[in-house]
């Protein structure tokens, strides 16, 4: 039992730490996002530099052989700088495709341009009617020759307009919500028959809804096994929720600072308003969600090491059940004791609860997470 | 970082947990497992067996009979006896006066009373709470006022847990009326049986007597019993009510409700299905077993934590165990509640007297429900608890 940083963990959380300090205070955070593809090519390159891209890859493919504490690390700091760089899409998902079942062709067409940060990726996923459930799959991949047609619909890519190459997960035989069946393929954004319309998201990143259509890939473009992926797409999702996780605490942390700050300096009837007990209590509930969250977080990540995946699951669906119901309360709360401030684009604090409450939504909510937690016979 | 415990820990937890399963009296367990209450002589039976093996005291320095269990094996410890179920050991003596004793007490006090606590010749219960006094401890009045070699005790304590059976009391007394609240107040031992000590039952909602009102009237006490210094008995409560940090999340035990309410939620029928299979019921079920997943996580942060940072450094997450673990206690007898429906409420008279040895354990649901309103108020209210974090913690 043993829950500190080794020696190479600490020195990573203080080159991220070091990095955002330097490069990521909530000014430049704005001049990052104003950029056309909403985010700093600059700051992405210098991840690049400090060798953060290449963590999670082996080192035969010229990463770090990193494991699921250093990205927990990573995110953690990322969350509470609201980093916008598409690290999750690029590193962590689609990272994670090539990690776990890329080809040594695929990896070597793929992972070199990753760690250099001269190509970044986004996971079209996301369906109308899909929600949170991975194996409702409507986009369909139909066999062509050697290579594969696919046609479909997906929304909310994040990274969706700027990245090089879309993982996109599309059927290849069986019905709407069939577990077999789908297929997970690599398909270069500027492709034929590709069409992204691009917007802004609700917590300061871009992402697309993308249209395919007809587009034609060669063999090599689907990772792992095109008839059941399934798998391959839960591992990979359940890490990217994970790091969501840890990105959520990180982003709970510094709303806590933020407002604790706030009300030791803010005076109403001549006192700091930090004073009132109502505030107190309030400010220490939102200590208490924010510890049981980093709890969470840390089985999540651990449990990427479970050899049993069905523990493994449950854990993570606990996780995102607990720092789901924490992001809540911290991120309204944060607002609620800034008062009016706390409402103004100006303040910072807003966007850390306009972030916490995506993060929520993203890859399956508190709900749809308990429902998991339940349905595979409780986590005690 | 690794959650897992080492092999050595892990044959640690099997020992533990074998000696629990083949030592713990069955009808002892069985009262644990129905809520019922442990009396006086079952908890001078278990003790004795745990002080024949050498855990009676485990967390005491060796040489108080103590042994040199780490921090996670402690932890272990108590997980595995809660989870059995068997009896914590009485809290009073081993965990609240004993350390104060080994800790500030002359080498006399040490020589005549550790022992006692550890084998419970003496059951000890703890005079700190007033009628005025509860969250405001140090507004206590009770005094004690120096005559020769003497000291004269009048006053009044109140919520003095099982004091029916006890020997001796350990109290806060104010020694010095005219010392500003904290500085004016000593520790002084008291035998319960000194003249002019009268006892008297404070009936729960629940119907138990668990708690009492104990009564001061000119009780004559001997100055040598003394602990350490005269007006310093604050600094001896401080060091008391901050030693119960990890202990008080009471995990292991809300495993073992878990486990009760899992049973009691397979074989009641509701719709003519069992609860359990209830979707609703199973996600509020999901939705406990997260929280307490979580508080497991946390204890076992604050655990390895001081494992690093050594005894007597509170780790700012432990703050978070005292609130996450009574509102879980507190939902899962709610829980227990809501499974046993309308059969909750029939009244069994003989509930904690234990000459009703058939009695089916749905009896003690309510009364358990009524009564672990307590948890969220003892031991430092959760208010209490968020005051601390606010400014311990949050520097408010």
């Amino acid at each position: 039992m043993d829950f500190d940083l080794s020696e190479e963990q600490r020195l990573l959380k203080d080159s991220v730490d070091g990095l955002l300090n330097d490069s990521y205070d909530f000014e430049q955070r704005k001049k990052y996002g104003a950029e056309k593809t909403g985010w700093s090519k600059t700051v992405w390159d210098k991840l690049a530099e400090q060798g953060l891209l290449g963590l999670p890859f082996a080192e035969a493919d010229g990463g770090f052989g990193a494991g699921a504490v250093e990205t927990m690390i990573v995110m953690q700091a990322f969350g509470r700088a609201l980093v916008l760089e598409p690290y999750l899409p690029t590193v962590v998902i689609a990272g994670g495709f090539l990690r776990h079942a890329g080809s040594a062709a695929q990896k070597a067409a793929h992972i070199p341009g990753i760690i250099d940060g001269s190509k970044t990726f986004a996971f079209a996923q996301l369906e109308k009617n899909s929600r949170y459930d991975l194996n409702d799959v409507s986009t369909t991949a139909k066999k062509k020759g050697d290579g594969w047609v696919i046609d479909g619909e997906k929304f909310v890519v994040l990274n969706g307009e700027a990245a090089d190459t879309l993982v996109v997960t599309a059927r290849t035989k069986g019905g709407q919500t069939d577990r077999d069946g789908i297929g997970v393929f690599l398909v270069p954004r500027n492709a034929k028959g590709v069409t992204v319309k691009g917007y802004p998201t609700q917590d300061g990143m871009r992402a697309a809804d993308i249209t395919f259509t007809g587009v034609e890939v060669g063999t090599d473009a689907a990772l792992g096994d095109p008839a059941n992926g399934l798998p391959l797409i839960e591992r990979v999702v359940d890490e990217a929720r994970t790091a969501l996780c840890a990105e959520a605490v990180g982003a709970m942390d510094e709303s806590l600072k933020i407002t604790v700050e706030y009300i030791k300096t803010r005076k109403q009837f001549g006192v700091p308003i930090g004073s009132f007990q109502s505030l107190q209590h309030r400010a220490a509930d939102m200590f208490v969600f924010t510890e049981q969250a980093r709890s969470m977080a840390l089985l999540a990540t651990m449990a990427s090491d479970f050899d049993d995946a069905k523990e493994r699951a449950a854990s993570v669906a606990a996780a995102k059940v607990q720092v789901g119901k924490s992001l809540k309360f911290v991120g309204q709360q944060s607002i609620q004791l800034h008062g009016g401030i706390g409402m103004t684009m100006e303040a910072s604090i807003g966007h850390y609860f306009k972030r916490l409450s995506i993060i929520e939504s993203t890859f399956g909510d508190t709900d749809y997470h308990l429902r998991r937690a339940s349905e595979a016979g409780g986590i005690i | 970082m690794d959650l897992s415990l080492t092999p050595e820990e892990q044959a640690f937890r099997e020992e533990v947990r074998a000696f629990f399963r083949d030592n713990v009296p069955a009808g002892i367990k069985k009262k644990l497992s129905e809520n019922r209450h442990t009396t006086k002589e079952d908890m001078v039976e278990w003790t004795r067996i745990l002080h024949k093996k050498g855990w009676a005291v485990p967390h005491w320095p060796k040489e108080y009979g103590g042994t040199d269990w780490t921090a996670v094996q402690q932890y272990i410890f108590n997980e595995e006896l809660q989870a059995t179920p068997a009896p914590p050991p009485l809290p009073f003596g081993v965990n609240m006066v004993g350390p104060v004793i080994y800790t500030f007490a002359n080498e006399a006090q040490k020589k005549h009373y550790l022992p006692r606590i550890a084998n419970l010749t003496d059951w000890w219960c703890q005079g700190f709470s007033e009628p005025g006094s509860g969250s405001d401890l140090a507004s206590l009045k009770t005094k004690a006022e120096r005559k020769g070699d003497k000291y004269i005790v009048n006053g009044q304590k109140t919520w003095t847990t099982l004091a029916q059976h006890a020997d001796w009391i350990f109290c806060l007394v104010r020694t010095d009326p005219a010392a500003k609240k904290q500085q004016g107040i000593s520790f002084l031992l008291i035998d319960m049986k000194s003249k002019g000590i009268t006892v008297r039952p404070i009936v729960t909602i629940d119907g138990g007597r668990e708690v009492n009102e104990v009564f001061f009237d000119d009780v004559e006490v001997p100055a040598e019993n003394l602990v350490g210094e005269e007006n310093k008995g604050w600094d001896y409560a401080k060091f008391l009510l901050g030693n119960e940090r990890t202990n008080i999340a009471r995990v292991g035990m809300s495993k073992e409700r878990l486990r009760r309410l899992r049973e009691l939620a397979s074989s009641t029928q509701a719709g003519g299905r069992p609860i359990i299979e209830d979707p609703k019921f199973r996600e509020k079920l999901a939705a406990v077993e997260v929280e307490l997943k979580a508080l497991e996580l946390t204890q076992m942060r604050v655990v390895a934590n001081e494992g690093k940072n050594g005894k007597g450094k509170p780790d700012p997450a432990s703050s978070v165990l005292k609130i996450k673990g009574s509102e879980i206690q507190q939902t899962l007898t709610e829980l227990m509640l809501e499974v046993a429906g309308p059969f909750a409420s029939p009244y069994d008279i003989h509930g904690d007297d234990n000459t009703n040895e058939t009695m089916d354990w749905i009896a003690q649901i309510a009364p358990t429900y009524f009564n672990y309103r307590k948890v969220s108020i003892y031991g430092g209210s959760n208010e209490i608890q968020r005051n601390i974090i606010s400014k311990a913690v949050l520097g408010l």
